[in-house]
């Protein structure tokens, strides 16, 4: 069975600042994958080198066996066409930790849009789908609403909506509930526990240990670029091996 | 809304009444001396002095009135008009189609569409428009004939008819500031914006088409607005290229007539007339592109009518809640 993402020494630079400094890893289809770590270890960029919204520096990045961004040839690679980059992004769907919904567009038009310009969907079957995602995320009674007249909660759930309207067979989640109120952020966990529930690949950015611990198949610690503990959840949570992963886990916990 | 009022009467007492009913009493209305707003009332009555004793000033005047509602209606003064309406059109319509993609070009990475974009932009601007229409005026000063090789040949004088120097003279100019203002749209659109659309799938054009310059717009319309009244204004110095428009077309009845003054004031009206209409234009354009932004839509200028008519008065206002 090949990985869902399979990243070989990847590292990413901006500029003079070294921000990935060789991250390996494996995700397995239908597996929830848990990424860890203090501000500013590189959690996000690695999760937009995924989708190529970074380009990488070095190393090999697969999403289900697809190098991302290139096509090689012999040993040499080639940088893809804008088209074709938008083509793997297709079955990658992303969630932001500030919702990014599209504010001249109601939550119903917000999940609509990318099925009919980029798949060339008809109207009717792209809405008759988003009326149906914005049922399961509970909130069907908000469709022709704008995002500003959301709040966050809501506004996020739109966006997982508008991300499973493109059926990917990837889930990115950067922070999805770091930028919501508490008693919001519970909402937003039962729409992903759902989504687990049913068998989609995930790599969840996060800071709910909880959810880490009841969600998630795999976890991995990560700070200042590289990854410094990988294992089970409940493994890692429970009885760390590295001071660093002690030391950041008594401070979150 | 609703809900402030259904709590007033409810609170700790709703417990120990012993018929519910009993505890939703209306709470009393206040009923206060309004404050009376003097100052309101005496500048209100000085400013409506001074504006009689403008309009006895004007009555009084050496001005034949009769000329005036005359010639309002007068072929060649409509004519003017037209044609003033006509150049307007035509070259903001030039002027912002040249504009995006001057902004574009500014916008790109490639520096040497970008470095042009910014010498056309730093030219047109720099210059007075005035400069620019009889710069246009005079080409055939310098280049008395227009050669394109294998494609066209003629006299400048034949191409460059007033019509063509006005509105060239005008959407050229227009481009530089319609250039600045589309930029600045595009960048005030967050680039959070264009990561969600690119991370669904869509290629870049579709993304400026579909994500940015709806947005975009947002900013975009209400100073286009402006820069099309100011055209209207603006088209007057046409004049000098001998293009008919409406200040030429009135000043020539003016001066043959000898009622210079009356063909000014029957040019003014029109003006008014164009850029009054137009500006109630922009402002529902302005409403329609503001979905989204807002909570609620901004009040229309008649319902701002209403609410001005009660903060004016003494009285509690009733149904201006809009
Ligand atoms: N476009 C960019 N240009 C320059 N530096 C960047 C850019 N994007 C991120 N960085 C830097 O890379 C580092 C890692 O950022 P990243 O957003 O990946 O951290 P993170 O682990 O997601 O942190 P947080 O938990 O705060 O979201 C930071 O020091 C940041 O300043
Ligand atoms: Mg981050």
């Amino acid at each position: 069975m090949t990985a869902m993402v399979k990243a070989e020494g990847v590292h990413k630079s901006f500029g003079a600042a070294h921000i990935l400094k060789g991250i390996d890893l494996e995700v397995a289809p239908r597996e929830v994958f848990c990424l860890i770590g203090p501000s500013g270890s590189g959690k996000s960029t690695f999760l937009r080198c995924i989708n190529h919204l970074e380009q990488i520096n070095a190393g090999r990045l697969y999403v289900d066996g697809d190098l991302v961004g290139y096509r090689q040839k012999g040993d040499r690679l080639f940088e893809l066409k804008d088209s074709e980059v938008a083509l793997q992004r297709r079955d990658i769907g992303m969630v932001f930790q500030r919702f990014n919904l599209f504010p001249h567009m109601t939550a119903l038009e917000n999940v609509m849009e990318a099925p009919i310009q980029v798949k060339g969907e008809a109207r009717a079957v792209a809405r008759a789908r988003a009326e149906q995602l914005l049922d399961r995320v509970g909130l069907s009674d908000k469709a022709r609403n704008y995002p500003s007249q959301l709040s966050g909660g809501q506004q996020q759930r739109v966006a997982i909506a508008r991300a499973l309207a493109m059926e990917p067979k990837l889930m990115l989640f950067d922070e999805p509930t770091s930028a919501l109120d508490p008693e919001l952020v519970g909402d937003v966990l039962d729409v992903m526990r759902g989504l687990a529930e049913d068998g989609m690949t995930m790599i969840v950015v996060t800071h709910e240990m909880g959810f880490a611990r009841e969600v998630g198949d795999a976890l991995v610690f990560m700070d200042d670029g590289v990854v410094v503990e990988s294992g089970h959840p409940r493994d890692v949570l429970t009885n760390p091996q590295h001071d660093r992963t002690k030391s950041f886990l008594s401070k979150v916990l | 809304m609703t809900d402030k009022f259904d709590k007033v009467p409810g609170g700790p007492s709703a417990a120990a009444a012993p018929v519910s009913t009993a505890t939703t009493v209306a709470p009393e209305t206040i009923k206060a001396i309004p404050v009376r707003h003097y100052g309101r009332w005496i500048s209100g009555v000085v400013v409506v002095g001074l504006l009689a004793a403008l309009v006895y000033a004007f009555s009084q005047g050496n001005i034949q009135w009769q000329a005036v509602q005359d010639k309002v209606f007068d072929d060649t003064v409509l004519a003017g008009a037209g044609r003033t309406l006509l150049i307007s059109v035509l070259a903001m319509i030039l002027g912002v189609a040249l504009g995006v993609i001057l902004a574009v070009m500014r916008l790109s990475k490639n520096p040497v569409t970008s470095w042009v974009a910014w010498l056309y932009i730093w030219f047109f601007r720099g210059t007075p428009v005035y400069v620019q229409l009889l710069l246009w005026f005079n080409l055939a000063l310098i280049f008395p004939v227009l050669n394109i090789p294998f494609i066209y040949k003629d006299e400048m004088t034949d191409v460059m008819t007033p019509f063509m120097c006005a509105l060239l003279g005008l959407a050229l100019n227009e481009a530089a500031y319609m250039a600045e203002i589309v930029r600045a749209g595009i960048q005030s659109v967050d680039e959070g914006q264009t990561e969600a659309s690119h991370a669904l799938g869509m290629t870049q054009a579709k993304t400026m088409r579909r994500v940015v310059l709806p947005q975009a717009l947002r900013v975009i319309i209400p100073p286009t607005g402006n820069e099309f009244i100011n055209m209207l204004k603006t088209s007057s110095l046409v004049y000098a290229v001998t293009y008919n428009e409406l200040l030429r077309s009135t000043s020539q009845i003016g001066s043959t007539s000898y009622a210079v003054m009356e063909m000014l004031f029957v040019a003014s009206i029109w003006y008014i007339v164009m850029t009054s209409v137009f500006s109630v234009g922009q402002y529902y354009l302005e409403r329609r592109y503001a979905r989204g932004s807002l909570r609620s839509l901004p009040l229309t200028p008649w319902q701002r009518v209403k609410v001005n008519l009660a903060a004016f008065s003494n009285r509690p206002s009733g149904g201006v809640s809009a």
